[in-house]
């Protein structure tokens, strides 16, 4: 992993990580970028594998969504993580697709991103100046940007271990039913007390500004409640007044601050249902 | 044509019907079949095109000298390439410009050089070391933008027809048209209710798998070769000759196996530059489009703007109806307005009716054809206002149609007097459909509507060839864009009497056949058919003719029956029945090959009616909707392979769901194409889709023996406003623009709740 990061750092022209490719190679085909250096990172050890630690999950950066998918415990602590990296692209992208990939490439329309933020996700980044983690929500800075230095990259995603009584999930709106891209995406992870009640939430959404946005506001109207629907309403306001989005060709404005509010609704009613909720 | 004395109706078909599988079947799933990009030729070249960022610029200058230098350049080309050998044809001019502007670009896309270099990355760079100064100018894409008086002008030559006077100002505006017959403004005054909209429809692609692709070879003796992938060789190769000042018989063209056309492949684009490049690199020369340029660079369909109005009585009877159907087709003359005025109210049986239709251009790329071209928008918007109006007057809206619907007899809208036809048929069958009448879910509805295509006929001409060993080699000249080699082996297995595996079928390249219009106007099934089932009479009569010659009785005295060749009667002689097998044998002794030829320009393709059922499920928060069940009830005449007519079928309803849901070309304001590839530009995928049921019925069509009617285009036509109908009825908004994309329904949600809000 040093030497790859010190190749990186030692080439003058445009220089790239290959992981999954399904990104890049797009790319490179367009001609939209033309690197001079491309370091294929998914032959390293470190990258492939899926570890459970007594911290909760070390997720390798070439690690597949296809082998998300396969991964019973991981599936089982952290699912709406693993929906949404399982959303992307086709069957066939998903057997190289990755979530570093997906993080790297700092699309706000991302879809694995706003379910790692609301996990509470760090990554670990392998550098010129040794290591250092990170929470997600700080790798994007803006479309197509990243707080990587060069030299950089990152090893792996740290998945916190699950407390009982939790649930996580992911929904996107996309105008199709798959092979699509995010005009919003919500994503929203609950730990309940014994009675039901919400002591713990994180919400993230996708789509709605230049990065992937963490809500706190969304996260205190769930907060000490049973998550009724009053306390989803809130939940739905807080998400739509935070929502920062354009017009584009996928989605008015005003669009997406609805349709945001409507799908942070269901995500943590799914999410709530998981953590065992009823 | 001369018709079967025999009751088509009645006739007992015995290959005919079947479902064997398609010749080209297993290649398809192998991957061994060859499409547009997978030739290859000893020093190949490979083609880039350099195309206008800007929607509207004049090309001031073109400096190639920079790329001329670089290793690996063997040839570029320019609108110098390219002199004008049109002698006066507007329309073979037109395809001049559009292949490589000339003194203006006129969309983002426009080709405006092209480089023939050792390998890709050369090509690439090679293009960026071209220097183009233009002078952009205002630019319009939108129809309605572009009819306006003060509109930026594309072309100083337009000086509208079809108005009086001729005005002598150039506009967009290239042609008015009008059909119709009766006394429109007397039929209104009768109505007892009048519905008038306005809808909008977006330009939307074919979306063909298979993007434009050929491999061009001239020699230095001027002689070329072209292997492309098109739905008309011998109309490329027609074109091409004339485009380069080359002999027609100096152009080979051979046709690829095709990934899709639907009417996008029905003209030349990047074939006559590759060509020219090779003609001047003196080298095979390959181009290849990029998804990218096909959508900026080929040929998707108009967008519209169409006002309906239609009149009725209080008992649901048409008084009169009125439509103005406004169609941009890009940057040049010929958007489908035509058709869509023609077929605007083609389902209806009227005393009082009238289309008008404007042609308008815009900086947008030139449209080609697109499966029924024109027809679905103006389906769009009268089958909105029948569906309203059958509300209006409380009946439901298949009650209505079977009211008003044309028959045999009726005057059509257009102009001509319907034989038979299958309008109400499917109609009938509609109503009695399980579909009709299943029950629907929440927030689903239903809507239906009827369609119309012409279909054509045209310029073909089919080869039959008798081989010694008693099989059948079919040359035909219709690339094969919907299973239609099977349906030629079908027909003349059926004619021979023989077996439909001893017949083979092949798209022969344009130096062994005649001249054949393109695959186009569902022409293929019913002329090319019609072509075949005459060639293997041909072929029969001359069979006839070896066995009486073997048997030494009369030509006259010999019948074909059952694949044999009989004595036509006692009188004739009593000899054994010779298989065609067994005349083929004795073919070298007998006076040589046996072949049955047919050239002619088919007449009489019957017209083609459908009936589309669909529900649709509309997500009251969000706007999305889903196709939860479709069912498509047509007229084929007669099926000769029912498996590639039920494709086609279902096939059309998937690209209009596609149409009606998603698809768009979206342009910013600077005039570009904002979502040129798969990812914006959204097509349906499988599971976006339901199985698409199907019910074929058969009203022979008069004009062929076995009675077929083209079926490719006819499907595309109801779905729009089916689709439309049943989302209005699931969400309780009426939607006038298409698509029905889901920021859209949202906000019409939005406004009807605001409105019922305020009301309250």
């Amino acid at each position: 992993m040093k030497e790859a990061a010190a190749l990186l750092a030692k080439e003058k022209g445009s220089a790239f990580v290959l992981a999954g490719g399904t990104d890049l190679l797009v790319r490179l085909r367009t001609g939209f970028i033309e690197p001079d250096l491309l370091v294929d990172i998914k032959r390293i050890a470190a990258t492939r594998s899926i570890q459970v630690t007594p911290g909760g999950f070390r997720i390798g950066a070439a690690v597949t969504g296809a082998e998300l998918g396969e991964h019973a415990k991981l599936k089982k602590a952290w699912p709406g993580v693993v929906e949404s990296a399982n959303l992307i692209g086709s069957k066939q992208v998903q057997g190289r697709c990755t979530m570093v990939g997906n993080l790297c490439n700092a699309s706000p329309a991302a879809d694995s991103v706003p379910a790692l933020v609301a996990a509470g996700a760090k990554v670990v980044i392998v550098g010129p100046k040794g290591k250092r983690t990170v929470p997600v929500e700080q790798v994007p800075v803006a479309p197509g940007r990243t707080s990587l230095k060069k030299g950089e990259i990152i090893e792996s995603i740290l998945l916190p271990k699950r407390l009982s009584r939790s649930g996580d999930a992911y929904l996107r709106f996309i105008p199709r039913t798959e092979m699509d891209i995010a005009v919003v995406g919500v994503a929203a992870s609950v730990t309940l007390d014994a009675k039901g009640v919400c002591i713990d939430a994180r919400v993230a959404l996708g789509a709605v500004a230049p990065t992937v946005l963490l809500v706190p506001d969304a996260a205190k109207a769930l907060i000490g409640t049973r998550m009724d629907d009053k306390a989803l309403d809130a939940l739905a306001a807080a998400c739509s007044a935070a929502c920062r989005p354009i017009d584009d060709k996928r989605g008015t404005r005003e669009f997406r601050i609805k349709v945001a509010g409507v799908l942070a609704r269901r995500a943590a009613q799914i999410a709530r249902k998981r953590a065992g909720g009823r | 044509m001369p018709l079967d004395s025999t009751p088509q109706d009645k006739r007992a078909f015995k290959v005919v019907g079947t479902r064997p599988l398609r010749p080209d079947g297993i290649d398809k799933v192998t991957g061994r079949a060859k499409f547009g990009a997978d030739a290859t030729a000893p020093g190949m070249l490979v083609g880039r095109i350099l195309r206008s960022p800007h929607a509207h610029a004049r090309i001031k200058k073109i400096d190639t000298a920079k790329a001329e230098r670089l290793p690996g350049v063997k040839a570029i080309v320019t609108r110098a390439d390219f002199p004008d050998h049109t002698n006066g044809d507007a329309a073979l001019f037109d395809i001049l410009y559009n292949i490589m502007a000339r003194e203006k670009a006129l969309y983002e896309g426009h080709a405006v050089a092209a480089v023939a270099a050792v390998d890709a990355h050369t090509a690439r760079e090679a293009l960026k070391l071209i220097k183009v100064d233009y002078e952009v100018l205002p630019h319009v894409t939108d129809v309605d933008e572009a009819m306006k008086p003060n509109a930026p002008v594309l072309h100083n030559t337009i000086l509208t027809d079809g108005v009086e006077p001729k005005p002598r100002k150039p506009s967009n505006i290239v042609r008015r048209y009008e059909f119709g017959h009766g006394d429109v403004e007397a039929g209104f005054r009768r109505a007892d209710i009048v519905v008038e909209r306005t809808f909008k429809t977006e330009a939307t692609h074919q979306g063909y798998i298979e993007p434009h692709a050929c491999l061009a070879n001239v020699g230095p003796d001027g002689q070329g070769e072209l292997w492309v992938c098109t739905q008309g060789h011998f109309m490329v190769r027609d074109t091409c000759a004339r485009l380069l000042g080359m002999d027609i018989s100096k152009l080979r063209v051979t046709a690829s196996e095709i990934g899709g056309g639907f009417g996008g492949k029905t003209t030349v684009f990047i074939e006559p530059v590759a060509l020219a490049l090779s003609r001047k690199a003196n080298r095979p020369v390959k181009v290849v489009m990029s998804r990218d340029e096909v959508f900026k660079a080929s040929g998707p369909t108009a967008s519209t703007s169409i006002d309906v109005k239609i009149g009725v009585t209080k008992d649901g009877r048409i008084t009169a109806a009125d439509a103005t159907l406004r169609y941009q087709g890009g940057a040049f003359a010929g958007s489908p307005v035509e058709f869509g005025a023609m077929s605007a109210f083609a389902c209806y049986d009227l005393e009082n009716v009238r289309a008008i239709g404007y042609d308008v251009v815009t900086n947008r790329p030139k449209q080609a054809a697109y499966r029924a071209p024109g027809a679905p928008m103006a389906a769009f918007a009268v089958e909105s206002v029948i569906e309203e109006l059958a509300h209006k007057v409380g009946m439901a809206g298949i009650d209505f149609r079977i009211k008003n619907a044309a028959h045999e007899g009726t005057k059509s809208s257009y102009g001509p007097t319907y034989g038979p036809i299958g309008l109400l048929p499917t109609l009938e069958r509609a109503k009695q459909h399980p579909h009709f009448k299943a029950p629907l879910g929440p927030n689903q509805g239903r809507g239906m509507a009827c369609g119309f295509w012409f279909n054509f006929g045209g310029q073909t001409c089919v080869s039959l060839n008798v081989n010694s060993d008693g099989t059948v080699a079919l040359s035909v000249g219709t690339p094969d864009i919907g299973g239609s080699r099977a349906s030629m082996c079908l027909m003349a297995a059926e004619e021979l009497g023989i077996p439909y595996d001893k017949v083979r079928a092949i798209v022969a390249d344009t130096s062994s056949l005649g001249y054949n219009d393109v695959t186009d106007g569902s022409r293929v099934t019913f002329a090319t058919g019609m072509a075949t089932i005459h060639a293997a009479r041909d072929a029969t009569r001359k069979l006839c003719a070896r066995a009486a010659q073997i048997w030494g009785i009369p030509e006259e005295a010999v019948t074909w029956e059952k694949g044999h060749a009989r004595p036509a009667g006692p009188n004739a002689g009593n000899f054994p029945p010779m298989s065609l097998a067994e005349v083929a044998a004795q073919a070298g002794a007998t006076g040589g090959p046996i072949a049955g030829h047919y050239e002619y320009s088919a007449d009489g393709a019957g017209v083609s009616f459908a009936t589309h059922i669909c529900d649709a499920e509309v997500d009251p928060e969000t706007g999305a909707t889903r196709i939860v069940r479709y069912t498509v009830l047509q007229d084929a005449g007669k099926a000769v392979h029912p498996s590639y007519v039920e494709g086609q079928f279902q096939g059309g309803a998937v690209q209009g769901i596609g149409w009606a849901l998603n698809e768009e070309y979206i342009y910013g304001k600077d005039g570009r194409l904002q979502n040129a590839g798969f990812l914006d530009y959204r097509i349906p995928v499988c599971s976006d889709l339901p199985m698409i049921d199907t019910v074929i019925l058969e009203i022979p069509n008069p004009g062929h023996p076995y009675g077929v009617r083209g079926v490719g285009e006819t499907s595309i036509v109801p779905p729009l406003a089916a689709i439309a109908n049943a989302v209005s009825a699931a969400a309780g908004v009426r939607l006038t623009s298409l698509p029905m994309s889901p920021p859209r329904i949202l906000a019409a949600l939005e406004q009807q709740n605001a409105k019922r809000i305020a009301a309250e």
